[in-house]
């Protein structure tokens, strides 16, 4: 099992830390079993009479896995992190130039959320057609990341995905209003 | 997060918030959006013969400064010229509605806006000479 020391040793990035190929199309089973076999390995129950140093290396171990797993385990998240590791920010704070016709469509997408914000049905018929959106986006990502190497197609397509999640994200909390 | 009082008014009591007839020959339209927060915005403006914005709407989803920002730029807008528009800086748009360091991109969003509908106006008007 690897621990904190090791993962900075030998300088393992989030998928060697959960013994992944670092790609998009990720074994999310082995992500799921080995994230709980170092979060046991490291919990702190296990580390009550161990030394000072030992506690924290314990306590840095299950942080990073912890920080390791919530990244890879998002699909936008994974993605911009595998971005990141080619040295592309994908997500600037200060990059507004999306291709209008995605922008338009987005609009119409956030005004039919408004328009429904009272049917539950309406809204439920959004989130299936928003997540089928999805699902194709990531699709291209699999695609753009795995099989191309595409890194600026890849930021083009994640940029678009940060969108759909935040319209996703809206409808969820409307659907939570509407279901109350 | 505290919003200031300006971002409370304009959040609360949007100005121009609508749309123009896109297809209308005078009328600029500017779509942009944040990744980072997934805002979007579109701004458009309705430009006379003498180049004076005389009309400006927008329509944005997004935070409080967003919406905010945009609703601001379009009281700002009007009475200018498309140049003195495109002149727009986002930090005078943040400083007049004391907009904390981490909702500057929604100024920058703003003018952003301006930015591409003036293009748009300009590209419009361009392709209606070039056909005359």
């Amino acid at each position: 099992m690897w621990m904190w020391r090791e993962f900075h040793s030998v300088n393992l990035n989030y998928f060697q830390i959960f013994e992944l190929e670092t790609k998009f199309n990720v074994d999310l089973a082995t992500l799921e079993s080995n994230y709980r076999k170092i979060q046991s390995a490291s919990h702190p129950d296990r580390f009550v009479t161990a030394t000072s140093t030992e506690k924290l290396a314990s306590m840095q171990t299950a942080t990073l896995a912890n920080e390791a797993y919530q990244t890879l385990k998002s699909p936008t998240l994974r993605a911009a992190y595998l971005l990141g590791l080619q040295g592309i920010n994908a997500i600037t704070e200060t990059s507004t130039a999306m291709p209008v016709d995605f922008l338009m469509q987005q609009m119409e997408w956030r005004e039919a959320v408004e328009d429904n914000a009272t049917n539950l049905s309406g809204m439920h018929r959004l989130l299936r057609n928003i997540k089928q959106e999805t699902i194709t986006l990531q699709q291209a990502l699999a695609d753009e990341l795995d099989a191309k190497q595409a890194w600026q197609a890849a930021a083009e397509t994640l940029r678009k995905l940060q969108f759909m999640d935040k319209l996703r994200e809206e409808i969820a909390r409307k659907l939570e209003i509407l279901e109350d | 997060m505290a919003y200031s009082d300006k971002v409370l008014d304009h959040y609360e009591n949007p100005r121009n918030v609508g749309s123009l007839d896109k297809n209308d020959p005078n009328v600029g339209t500017g779509m942009v959006g944040a990744p980072a927060c997934g805002d979007v915005m579109k701004l458009m403006i309705k430009v006379n013969d003498a180049g004076i914005i005389e009309d400006a709407k927008f329509k944005t989803y997004g935070c409080g400064s967003a919406i905010a920002s945009s609703s601001l730029v379009t009281e700002w807008l009007k009475g200018k010229t498309v140049d003195e528009a495109y002149a727009i800086k986002n930090s005078a748009i943040a400083e007049e509605l004391a907009l904390p360091p981490v909702k500057i991109h929604c100024s920058v969003l703003a003018e952003d806006a301006i930015k591409a509908a003036v293009a748009d106006i300009k590209a419009k008007q361009l392709a209606a000479r070039e056909a005359a």
